[in-house]
């Protein structure tokens, strides 16, 4: 260790042991940080379990590899708009407008493709470029002027709703043509079983040298290293869970094309938040915004391009809903999209005070949720029920959070 | 309470030329006349420390030097030729780093990310989070401070923690005036004293420290010269073992100029 001896004397703060400084190793530590780490998903994959297994008591149905397929299908939409919303709970904003963004591209696409004749890349383009272009006066006005996110994007909500509304025209409905490639990939598309365990073992093992790789670095360095136990814990519980998934999806339709869209989109977004200056800036400007400034971020900078990049992946979960339903229609992102969005990153871990949360929070609280959803619907349960199940899971989860956060400053 | 951690780290009386120098330096904030006309010398190796009562100007004389308040009249020289400090990053660039009273850390994030916020350490895209570990253990090592971990939010820090962090974050630039603002304000009794304690080794490894307070009795622990304020003026300068009852009354005005210290 580079300068123990030097830091042993006197009356340095707080006296810890040397060897426990610079950091907490071993078995124990990977479970304390899953629990009370910058992240902590731990809380939230027992809940997502214990919804199962109370799903699966209930109506064995659900745990049945054909319905897990659908379930990851039908979170996929949803969970890429979350991811966005993720972004801009982390940098202290909100936006409530993303079901209306989603529902605009859906009708752009739509629209572009059936009626105006559009190659379907250009009409998706054209789609992603108005989500951009919404969250860029989002953040311009929210960090230029100031005004509060919450009052902006309400505003955009209701504006981009009348505005999906008129490019749908008259006829409220558009139907995609079934047989087009992107309709048929969204809805029938899935990975080849050997495709898929290649990218599981591609994904294992670039994980395994990412960590030997960084190990070595730290050893080189004279810094604290997990040791090599923690190492092998942590890729084999990788290989585990995605093998577990991949292997039982595989037994029905496996693993659709959207699905991997959606995790590489959250292994992007994750390695940016954590890896990135862009990341840093964003997680640092909404935890405190002053501080921030005072440290040399470019506040304005940080705050737009988490709008844009909020607003550009709902019109991308919009397009990916239109493909789904093969159609874009009034209630595409309508009603319930955005609330839904928003709970699911919160259900994740993403706090609604910004500067806490993770990518992956997204993916993990939209399952939480779709799981309810689809559990209910199997047990014929009607929406009434559903909302108000999912609200009692969303305040469960908040609280959840708030007690395992308030134990890790206590301790 | 002089622990010295290093051969020769008893200081020298400061003797040289000043590293920065504050010539007849003046600042109003509308009709309230902050600085008027304030002569300072500032050299390395020592810690100068400015007193004064509230509104005595001594934040204000800070904000000159950290490149916060741009003076309305007067000159300040580093090493001798004159400057403009007109924003911090051009204090930063001229070697003279400032802790503000408030900190300015960032709560969620750990200790390397708060010491490299907004000048991180990386290749390309992406950060060298390893380079950065390395070079917080360095600063923190050289200050003698110990954090239970590098890799925890700041929010877990003590007061007295986290001033030793902000500080940490002002010497990574390697600077050579180190500017104080009210560093014990908000401490306990053992956190100030453990901040008295750094301030010693900022003076042990050759910085000259500005230390603003109003906590006059702290200040003659680690002080070598006390500049006394009073209503934007400089009431005399003072050797560190001047008694706590001349300080109080230069800072109340009962001694007229020049009739303490030297």
């Amino acid at each position: 260790m580079n300068a123990d001896g030097t830091r042993g004397g006197g009356s340095t703060l707080a006296a810890v042991d040397p060897g426990q400084a610079r950091t907490r190793v071993g078995l124990r530590a990977v479970l304390g940080q899953w629990f009370h780490g910058e992240h902590g998903v731990a809380p939230i994959v027992v809940g997502l379990a214990f919804v199962w297994v109370v799903l699966a008591v209930i109506q064995p149905d659900f745990l049945s590899a054909e319905n897990l397929v659908n379930l990851t299908l039908q979170s996929v939409p949803v969970g890429v708009i979350a991811l966005g919303v993720v972004l801009v709970l982390l940098v202290g904003q909100i936006d409530l407008s993303v079901g209306s963004v989603s529902g605009l591209a859906a009708a752009i696409v739509a629209v572009g493709t059936v009626t105006a004749g559009w190659p379907f890349v250009l009409a998706v383009a054209v789609a992603l470029a108005c989500g951009m272009a919404v969250g860029l006066v989002y953040g311009i006005l929210s960090s230029r002027l100031g005004l509060p996110s919450f009052v902006i994007t309400l505003a955009g909500l209701l504006f981009l709703a009348g505005l999906q509304l008129r490019v749908l025209g008259p006829l409220g409905s558009i139907n995609l043509p079934f047989e087009s490639w992107f309709v048929r990939s969204i809805q029938q598309g899935f990975l080849d079983p050997a495709v898929a365990w290649a990218l599981v073992v591609l994904w294992v093992l670039a994980y395994l040298a990412m960590q030997v790789w960084g190990r070595e670095r730290r050893r080189r360095a004279d810094l604290a290293c997990a040791p090599w136990s923690q190492v092998v814990l942590r890729t084999g519980a990788l290989a585990a869970v995605l093998g577990a998934a991949v292997g039982y999806l595989s037994t029905a339709r496996g693993v659709g094309y959207s699905v991997v869209l959606f995790v590489v989109l959250v292994i992007v977004a994750d390695v940016a938040l954590r890896r990135t200056r862009w990341g840093r800036s964003v997680r640092a400007v909404g935890s405190d915004r002053r501080a921030a400034l005072l440290s040399g971020v470019a506040v304005h900078r940080t705050v737009v391009s988490s709008f844009v990049a909020c607003s550009t992946l709902a019109a991308l979960g919009g397009v990916l809903a239109a493909g789904r339903l093969g159609a874009a229609n009034q209630g595409t992102g309508g009603a319930d999209t955005y609330l839904t969005a928003i709970a699911a990153a919160v259900i994740g871990g993403t706090s609604l005070f910004g500067g806490r949360g993770s990518a992956w929070s997204a993916l993990l609280g939209v399952l939480v949720i779709q799981s309810v959803a689809n559990g209910l619907t199997l047990l014929d349960l009607d929406q009434a029920t559903r909302y108000m199940v999912t609200g009692a899971v969303l305040l469960g989860a908040i609280v959840v959070d708030m007690l395992v956060r308030r134990r890790r400053q206590e301790a | 309470m002089t622990e010295p951690i290093e051969p020769g780290a008893t200081p020298p009386r400061a003797s040289g030329a000043p590293v920065v120098s504050l010539r007849g330096v003046s600042k109003h904030f509308g009709g309230v006349r902050a600085l008027v006309d304030v002569d300072v010398d500032i050299h390395e190796h020592e810690v100068l420390a400015v007193v004064g009562d509230n509104g005595a100007g001594k934040s204000t004389l800070a904000g000159v030097l950290a490149g916060a308040h741009r003076p309305d009249a007067g000159q300040v020289l580093v090493d001798g030729s004159p400057v403009v400090l007109d924003s911090p990053a051009a204090a930063r660039a001229l070697g003279i780093a400032t802790v503000f009273q408030e900190l300015a850390l960032v709560d969620d994030l750990d200790v390397v990310e708060n010491l490299f916020l907004g000048h991180e350490v990386g290749s390309g895209v992406f950060l060298d989070e390893v380079e950065m570990e390395r070079r917080t253990w360095q600063v923190l090592d050289q200050l003698a401070a110990s954090v239970p971990s590098v890799r925890e939010p700041v929010r877990a820090l003590s007061g007295g923690q986290r001033q030793v962090i902000a500080v940490a974050r002002a010497l990574l630039g390697s600077p050579r005036v180190v500017v104080l603002d009210e560093p014990t304000a908000s401490l306990g009794v053992r956190q100030t004293a453990e901040v008295l304690n750094l301030i010693t080794r900022l003076r042990g490894r050759g910085h000259a420290v500005v230390l603003v307070s109003h906590q006059a009795g702290d200040l003659q622990a680690v002080a070598d010269r006390i500049l006394v304020l009073r209503l934007g003026r400089v009431h005399g300068t003072y050797t560190g073992e001047t008694s706590y009852e001349d300080l109080l009354a230069a800072m109340t005005g009962a001694v007229l100029p020049g009739s303490g210290g030297r």
